[in-house]
């Protein structure tokens, strides 16, 4: 691990003022931090710890939904009777993620901002964009089995390794941030995240010096919650493909639908098109093929990762015979 | 409250073998300890200040341990090259294998990933330490007894080796407390019940954070059945 200095935040603006200085990381659970700085593939000059900040509550809003606080730990989200009642999708996302001691650990902010697992992201002897802009993607033309097929770039294929960032956008959640100056700004979760383009260093919407103070959901919509991650092993791996789904059924018809994938794209993956194709569509083969279909235009593997096109096509299908069972 | 200097790292065979011959060489040199919770020599730019040594108190196993410490130092080099508790072992370094499992006011993590200045003034529990509290629950008199897991973990021979049993058992000891609390998992079938039964499904799965390369699972799983069927 490089030197550092270490302050602890005392407060929000503190912390704020902190992640404007160059060089500058937040850390919270530390939990992917730690890890990369081990490696020294981040190599901060001070880190600035906020885990004393009072963020780590979870609290019903106005209309219905949720505030959860950017240091709520996944384990605890995971485990709130609100959350596992009424966005049972996000509690089993969170759940299928890394380990309990590590969900122990990591917080709602953590979690949105962890870094690829991409093993030439991780190595500092391979190029890589991320890590080091301009230098090249090793991935592209080398071992990239758990890579991305979706909304990748000539530039990186990495993918987004959050279950929990999944849930959240099928959920509409909004990612609520502060600066250093205290103005406040909501991003939703669709734009939190960025695609890789001629900037895959560049990975979210904040801005030097923004720092994430809660999670905000909507109020449940209606329907049938899933989350399904395939893996290679049963526990404590990353997806290959993961599919999170709400879906409401009546009379037969499928009413209104969700979908969102884990595993396969360089952000977390929705398609409005699969989605309305199955608005008002009966439940069966034809209509789950179609909203797969839908779900994964433009899908293009770089060998290794081929698999994951029908794997996620296969997931999809089994998710909605699930979700539409009666 | 009673405060502990940093415990002298004792020079033995074991810990030059764990150390590396480069940075045994630097304490026979005299270099301070916390050179060595920092990694290799050399990890650091030589051209560098060495870092600002930070005061941090510890409360490992009932007991206030007063440090002073590289910010670089993790709570589990802390526990091991600062205060000579080795019990919690140090497989991958990097979170993924669980040997490193301690609890934090109760709730279990990887010591491996987290810096001891992080933890100021709280409170820790090592294999140390629950062994401690066997002492304390079930035996007045305070002759050596095992905590129930460690019991178990006997009885059931949960281990080959023995290289993550100290993670595993007090993994094992963060989990129960957990489903106690009602806390599901990814195999809970129902998440909304609010006190998922402990099955051996259930038990693997929330397991999984602490890896047993001598594939001693199956007795993993009875020792701590056992434990969790036993009223606490």
């Amino acid at each position: 691990m490089r030197e550092f200095t270490y302050e602890r935040a005392t407060s929000v603006a503190q912390a704020a003022a902190g992640a404007a200085r160059p060089g500058t990381r937040i850390i919270a659970g530390g939990t992917n931090l730690l890890d990369l700085m081990k490696l020294q593939v981040e190599t901060p000059r001070q880190l600035v710890d906020i885990n004393r900040l009072p963020l780590d509550r979870i609290e019903d809003t106005h209309d219905g939904g949720l505030r959860i606080g950017a240091l709520v730990r996944n384990s605890d989200l995971a485990a709130d009777q609100r959350v596992r009642q009424r966005y049972a999708v996000l509690s089993r996302a969170l759940l299928s993620g890394a380990s309990p001691q590590l969900r122990n650990k990591a917080t709602t902010g953590g979690n949105l901002l962890q870094r690829t697992r991409c093993s030439y992201f991780y190595d500092l002897a391979m190029p890589c964009n991320k890590r080091s802009p301009g230098s090249g993607c090793a991935a592209l033309g080398g071992l990239n089995r758990m890579h991305a097929v979706l909304g990748t770039s000539d530039q990186c294929i990495a993918t987004n390794p959050s279950d929990m960032a999944v849930a959240l956008r099928a959920l509409d959640a909004t990612v609520e941030t502060t600066d250093a100056a205290g103005k406040p700004r909501a991003i939703p979760i669709a734009d939190f995240h960025l695609l890789p383009g001629q900037t895959p260093q560049i990975e979210t919407a904040l801005k030097p010096g923004e720092i994430i103070t809660a999670v905000a959901l909507p109020p449940p919509p209606a329907g049938v919650q899933i989350y399904r991650k395939v893996r290679d092993r049963a526990s404590y791996a990353f997806a290959l493909v993961s599919v999170a789904a709400i879906v409401d059924s009546v009379g037969g018809r499928i009413r209104a639908a969700r979908l969102a994938f884990g595993g396969v794209a360089t952000k977390p993956w929705r398609v409005p098109a699969a989605e309305q194709s199955l608005a008002g569509a009966q439940p069966g083969a034809t209509a789950f093929e179609a909203a797969a279909t839908a779900a994964l235009e433009g899908a293009s593997g770089h060998g290794d990762n081929d698999f994951k096109i029908p794997l996620a096509r296969r997931t999809l299908h089994a998710v909605l015979t699930q979700a539409t069972r009666t | 409250m009673d405060q502990h200097e940093a415990t002298p790292l004792h020079l033995t065979r074991r810990s030059v073998l764990e150390a590396g011959t480069a940075a045994a060489a630097a304490l026979l040199a005299g270099t301070p300890q916390a050179a060595l919770a920092a990694g290799p020599p050399g990890a650091a730019p030589a051209a560098a200040a060495p870092a600002a040594i930070m005061e941090v108190t510890l409360q490992i196993n009932g007991t206030a341990h007063a440090l002073s410490l590289d910010p670089r130092t993790t709570l589990l080099d802390a526990l091991r090259e600062h205060l000579a508790l080795t019990g919690s072992k140090k497989g991958c370094d990097h979170g993924q294998c669980g040997a490193c499992t301690v609890l934090l006011d109760g709730r279990r993590i990887n010591a491996c990933l987290t810096l001891a200045v992080m933890h100021d003034g709280q409170a820790i529990t090592t294999i140390e330490g629950l062994a401690g509290e066997g002492l304390a629950a079930q035996n007045p008199a305070n002759t050596p007894t095992l905590h129930p897991l460690q019991a178990a973990f006997v009885e059931h021979d949960g281990f080959q080796c023995g290289y993550c049993t100290s993670g595993q058992i007090c993994s094992a000891a963060g989990m129960l407390a957990e489903s106690r609390a009602g806390m599901p998992s990814y195999v809970t079938a129902d998440l909304a019940e609010a006190q998922p039964a402990l099955t051996d499904a259930e038990i693997r799965e929330r397991m999984s954070g602490n890896i047993c390369r001598c594939a001693a699972y199956p007795n993993i799983v009875a020792a701590i059945r056992q434990v969790a069927g036993t009223p606490s």
